[in-house]
This record gives structure tokens, C-alpha cells and sequence, in this order.
């Protein structure tokens, strides 16, 4: 008892952020995931308290600590000073490092983020970068992004942008020295090695699914179980 | 003086903010969607006001993002900030300026772990000199640009060409403020105001004329929520929280919403659309929405710079209902137009929406 409870509290989240919880929920009561899935933070918090390895691991395996959109609302209103939204934090780093995320269909998703947030970043530097952001993919950007992604060069030239080009300014081109240090800072800090693991377990279960790599994708990218949802 | 109440409350959340010379950083979603606004925040600090504010090309993403989406560790994020702050000190600055709440949020955090564990800042030190040859100095002053803009409120005021007031009626414009969560939910004592009364905003409103409006769902987030929104299963959950928002606001009638995160404008003006697209629901009067805008737009506009300079048609809402209160003059046909006039042609109009 208490293996993965250890492995926890090596990460610094959760050493600031769980004391003792009193399970009052008011965590649950301002959450907005909690409103909108069936999520109660408060009993990931009391889960994670109890050191109980078993009931740990089925978290780190379910769709549960998916749900958190690290608001942080929780952070204020906890009369303890808990912080349950760095603790499901610190929860997915290891559901992730353990390969439990994939056990589960939104923990799956974590295949598609990794794959187009890093590569945002070792590709351009941004975590967003607008040509990669599509109005196909993000109908909801409206007509409008519709219309400034087949202008995208004229309209930031008109806002005083300097997409992709040198020196200072908005949307600039990073200079490819600098590309190489977050590169190093990758390799160096275990970001590379995440990027690949759960590269890996996507294409493993894509292939245990049956499925192409695109059909995978694409599934993780536009399906959800409507048993997730409050209702 | 004995404190009460809200004033107590203020009294704890103080922050300093220095008058002038600043490293400043920028946002990803607010370069990707608004880029006009951290134009103008350039133009309004260096050009109008006199001040220092030094970027260089080789400041990147703090990764904030790839974080919240558990896509990269607490180590990695750790590194890169402190690889910001070296630039920081490179170039002979201790105040640093970020144009994103995201970051401004992990900034913080970062800078409380470490001085929570001092010795996480030593490792990162190590990681920090073995992959960039660089060293780092923390800043002294860590800034959000709207505290900034809230410092400048009253000298932006002072050259005012319009302000937040209906030229028809005479009376304050009704301004819904909304804070990004991680400028103070996290960590209260660093945003000015805390995280009850953050008034960071409500400032630039009552320097420039407007009326604050105060709802039941003011503190909601507005539902970016990280993989909740780059995932399209999941975006219910992103568009749900606005709607909520909206449902809550929409009784008080507001004419403005002027926020300081990047991606709220975004979230909040573009969720208004899908909402009126399948509803048929519509926030605003005669059909159009509530126009969101970025501080630096509000800004903007109240030093009289020209809509379409700022940005605003690039906003899924018009802003001309806003702009006509304001008494602000425009040209309709040069909307879409691009430098120097040139003919890239417009967007498809909504269906529902006005």
C-alpha cells in the first residue's frame, strides 16, 4: 500500500498541493468540469489521501482525471489551501509515465495533443501557431478565420504583424538557434521521452483497435461516449 | 485606518507595479487571434507614453499550453521560463512584462516552487547551463501587461479622444470585466486586486467611463480548458461554460466585455457565434452579439486609434454597435481591406448572427 501514493509526492504539485482534505467539496461545488462531466474532485482528492494503491491505479486508468480543464477555480475556494486541479496534474504525469492513459478514451487523447502542441513548439517555437490552426478542423472559429486563413500573410501584413519573418514582432520567425535550445531543453528534461512513449502506445493501441494510424486519430480527435457527461 | 470588508480585501492584494523599463514576452493565442493588440500595446506604451518596453526575437513559448495539456513536464516548462528570464538578464532588465495570463499563471508558479524548493531552482540552474550556456536571474518584478495598462490607466485617460460613454444618452457604457483564471485563482496576492475583487480591469473601466457590471457568473472561467478545447469531442465542455456565462450576464444588458487573457476574447466572441448559428440565441441588441474585446482594443479605442487598425474585424462579433455609442467614426468599406487598401475580400456573412 502506498507505491503509487509515493510516486505522487516525489512531484512537486502534489507536495503544494494536498494537506489534509477535509472533503467539504467546495472544490466540487465551483468546479466547472464537475458541472459539465460526472466528475467530483473531491473524491479524486480523498482517493488520493487514502494511499490506497488500488483505487489509485483505477484513477490513473479511467477517463476520471481527464475531465479537469486546470481552470484552477478549485486552487481559491479550497479553505484548506488543497489544490486539487495540480494534483489531477500530477495524477496524469504518472497515468502518462505508467502508459495507464491509454487505457481510457480521453485519457487517449493525449496522443493527438502531444503530437501537434510539441511539434508547434520544436517546429516554430509557439505552442499555437496560426497556419497550423485550421478552420476545417475548428469550424467553431467562424467565418471570419475561414476568411483570414485563406488571407493569412495579408491580413497580419495589414494588423502589423510580421508572421514568420525576422527580427522582433507578432508571429515572427524564431531563429533556428533558438529552436535547437528548447530541442536540448526537450532531450534534457524528459519531454522527448514522453513525446515518444505515448507516441508508441498510440500506434499500440491503434493497432490492438484495429485501425489505421489516421483512423485512430481521427476517431480520438472527434468521438467522445456521451457517458461522460453530466445528464 | 481600520479596513473592512472589500476595502480590507483591496489593502491585502496591493501589488507593485514599476512606472518603466520592461522585458517584455509574448503570447501564442494572442499573436494567433489578436494580433493588432500586442501591436498597440507597443505603440501605446513606447510611441504615446514614452515608456521602455524591450523584446527580442529569440524570447519562444513558455510551453504554457503544451503544460496544461500534460503534454510535457513541470521540469521542461521550469527550464524554458528560466531560459526567458536569462534573456531577461542578458539584456539588462529586472522587470519583466508577459502578454499571457497562462503564462503569468506558470511564472508564478514556477517562481513559488522554487522558492518553496530551492533546490528545484538549483537543478534547473544545472539543466538551464548544460543545454543553452545560459544563466538566469529572477525577475524582480513579474507583470501582467494588462497591470501595466492599468498602471497607465489615468495618463491613458488623459489623452483620451472617447471614452466609455453612450454619446447618444450620455450615460456609462455597461462593462462585463472578465479576469483569466490564471492571473489570480492560483496565487491572489499577485494579481492587483487578488482573486475576489480582482480590479485590475474594473480600473481601466473607471478611468475611462464605463459602469461595471457585476452578475452571479462573473468569476466563471469562460471554458478554454486546455485539451477541453484542442480535442473536438471535447469542446462542449468549452462552449458550455460560456454559454453559462452569457445566460448570467445577458439580464444586465452589457454593451462592452473587455478582458485580459488572450484566449477568452477568443472563446467568449467565437462561442456567441455557434450559440446563435444553432439556436438562434443572440446576447446583444437587434440580433447582434456582445462584442469582446482585448484591454489593448479598449485601450485603442478610447485613444482613438482606428477600429480596423486595432483589429476588430477580425472579431466574429461587429463592433460597430459599440463603436456608434462611442461615437467613434469609421469606414465601412475599408473593414476587410488589407495595406494600403488592398482588395482580399470579406467573410462570409452568418446566418443567424447580425
Amino acid at each position: 500500500m502506498g507505491k503509487y501514493y509515493d510516486l505522487l509526492m516525489k512531484d512537486y504539485r502534489l507536495k503544494e498541493g494536498l494537506n489534509a482534505c477535509i472533503n467539504c467539496g467546495t472544490c466540487t461545488a465551483v468546479c466547472p468540469a464537475a458541472e459539465f462531466y460526472r466528475y467530483d474532485p473531491r473524491r479524486i482528492v480523498d482517493i488520493v489521501q487514502s494511499k490506497d494503491d488500488a483505487e489509485i491505479e483505477k484513477l490513473l486508468r479511467s477517463d476520471t482525471i481527464w475531465y479537469c480543464g486546470e481552470c484552477m477555480s478549485c486552487v481559491t475556494r479550497c479553505p484548506r489551501k488543497n489544490a486539487p486541479g495540480l494534483i489531477v496534474m500530477a495524477l496524469r504525469s504518472l497515468s502518462i509515465d505508467l502508459g495507464f492513459f491509454i487505457d481510457s478514451e480521453k485519457g487517449r487523447q493525449q496522443y493527438l495533443l502531444s503530437k501537434d502542441l510539441c511539434s508547434n513548439i520544436l517546429d516554430y517555437g509557439y505552442c499555437v501557431y496560426p497556419r497550423r490552426f485550421d478552420y476545417a478542423g475548428h469550424p467553431e472559429s467562424g467565418r471570419i478565420w475561414e476568411w483570414e486563413e485563406k488571407h493569412l500573410d495579408d491580413v497580419f501584413d495589414r494588423l502589423g504583424g510580421n508572421l514568420d519573418g525576422d527580427g522582433p514582432g507578432v508571429m515572427r520567425k524564431i531563429p533556428q538557434e533558438d529552436l535547437d535550445e528548447l530541442k536540448r531543453i526537450f532531450d534534457e528534461t524528459g519531454a522527448t521521452e514522453r513525446m515518444e512513449n505515448v507516441r508508441k502506445a498510440g500506434e499500440r493501441k491503434a493497432e490492438e483497435m484495429g485501425l489505421s494510424i489516421e483512423e485512430f486519430s481521427s476517431k480520438v480527435y472527434n468521438e467522445t461516449n456521451p457517458k461522460h457527461l453530466n445528464q | 485606518m481600520i479596513y473592512e470588508g472589500k476595502q480590507k480585501v483591496w489593502s491585502d492584494y496591493q501589488k507593485d507595479i514599476p512606472d518603466d523599463h520592461y522585458f517584455y514576452v509574448r503570447s501564442c493565442i494572442r499573436q494567433s487571434f489578436f494580433p493588432a493588440s500586442e501591436v498597440t500595446f507597443l505603440d501605446i506604451t513606447r510611441n504615446r507614453l514614452g515608456k521602455d518596453i524591450f523584446e527580442t526575437e529569440h524570447h519562444t513559448t513558455c510551453g504554457g499550453i503544451a503544460y496544461h495539456s500534460d503534454t510535457i513536464p513541470q521540469e521542461t516548462v521550469m527550464t524554458i521560463i528560466a531560459r526567458q528570464f536569462a534573456l531577461m538578464a542578458k539584456n539588462g532588465y529586472e522587470n519583466y512584462v508577459c502578454s499571457c495570463i497562462t503564462s503569468f499563471g506558470l511564472y508564478c508558479e514556477t517562481m513559488e516552487t522554487w522558492r518553496e524548493f530551492p533546490e528545484e531552482e538549483a537543478r534547473i540552474k544545472d539543466i538551464l547551463w548544460k543545454t543553452c550556456k545560459l544563466d538566469f536571474a529572477k525577475p524582480k518584478y513579474l507583470i501582467h501587461a494588462s497591470d501595466l495598462v492599468y498602471k497607465y490607466r489615468n495618463l491613458i485617460a488623459a489623452q483620451a479622444k472617447h471614452k466609455l460613454i453612450n454619446v447618444k444618452t450620455g450615460k456609462p457604457l455597461k462593462v462585463v470585466e472578465h479576469i483569466g483564471c490564471h492571473y489570480s485563482k492560483m496565487f491572489p496576492s499577485k494579481g492587483v486586486g487578488g482573486a475576489e475583487y480582482p480590479y485590475v480591469l474594473v480600473g481601466m473601466i473607471e478611468a475611462w467611463g464605463g459602469e461595471i457590471v457585476d452578475y452571479p457568473e462573473r468569476r466563471h472561467c469562460c471554458g478554454f480548458g486546455f485539451r477541453q478545447y484542442f480535442i473536438k469531442g471535447n469542446r462542449g465542455y468549452s462552449l458550455s461554460n460560456t454559454y453559462k456565462k452569457f445566460e448570467s450576464m445577458e439580464p444586465f444588458h452589457p454593451d462592452l466585455i473587455i478582458t485580459n487573457c488572450p484566449g477568452c476574447p477568443y472563446f467568449m466572441d467565437r462561442w456567441q457565434y455557434v450559440i446563435a448559428e444553432s439556436t438562434g440565441r443572440t446576447y446583444g441588441e437587434e440580433g447582434h452579439g456582445i462584442p469582446v474585446l482585448t484591454y489593448e482594443e479598449v485601450a485603442g479605442l478610447v485613444m482613438g486609434y482606428d477600429p480596423w487598425d486595432l483589429g476588430l474585424q477580425t472579431h466574429q462579433i461587429d463592433s460597430e454597435p459599440l463603436l456608434d455609442k462611442m461615437g467613434i467614426e469609421y469606414d465601412p468599406a475599408q473593414k476587410y481591406a488589407g495595406k494600403n487598401g488592398k482588395d482580399i475580400g470579406s467573410p462570409i456573412c452568418p446566418t443567424c448572427l447580425k
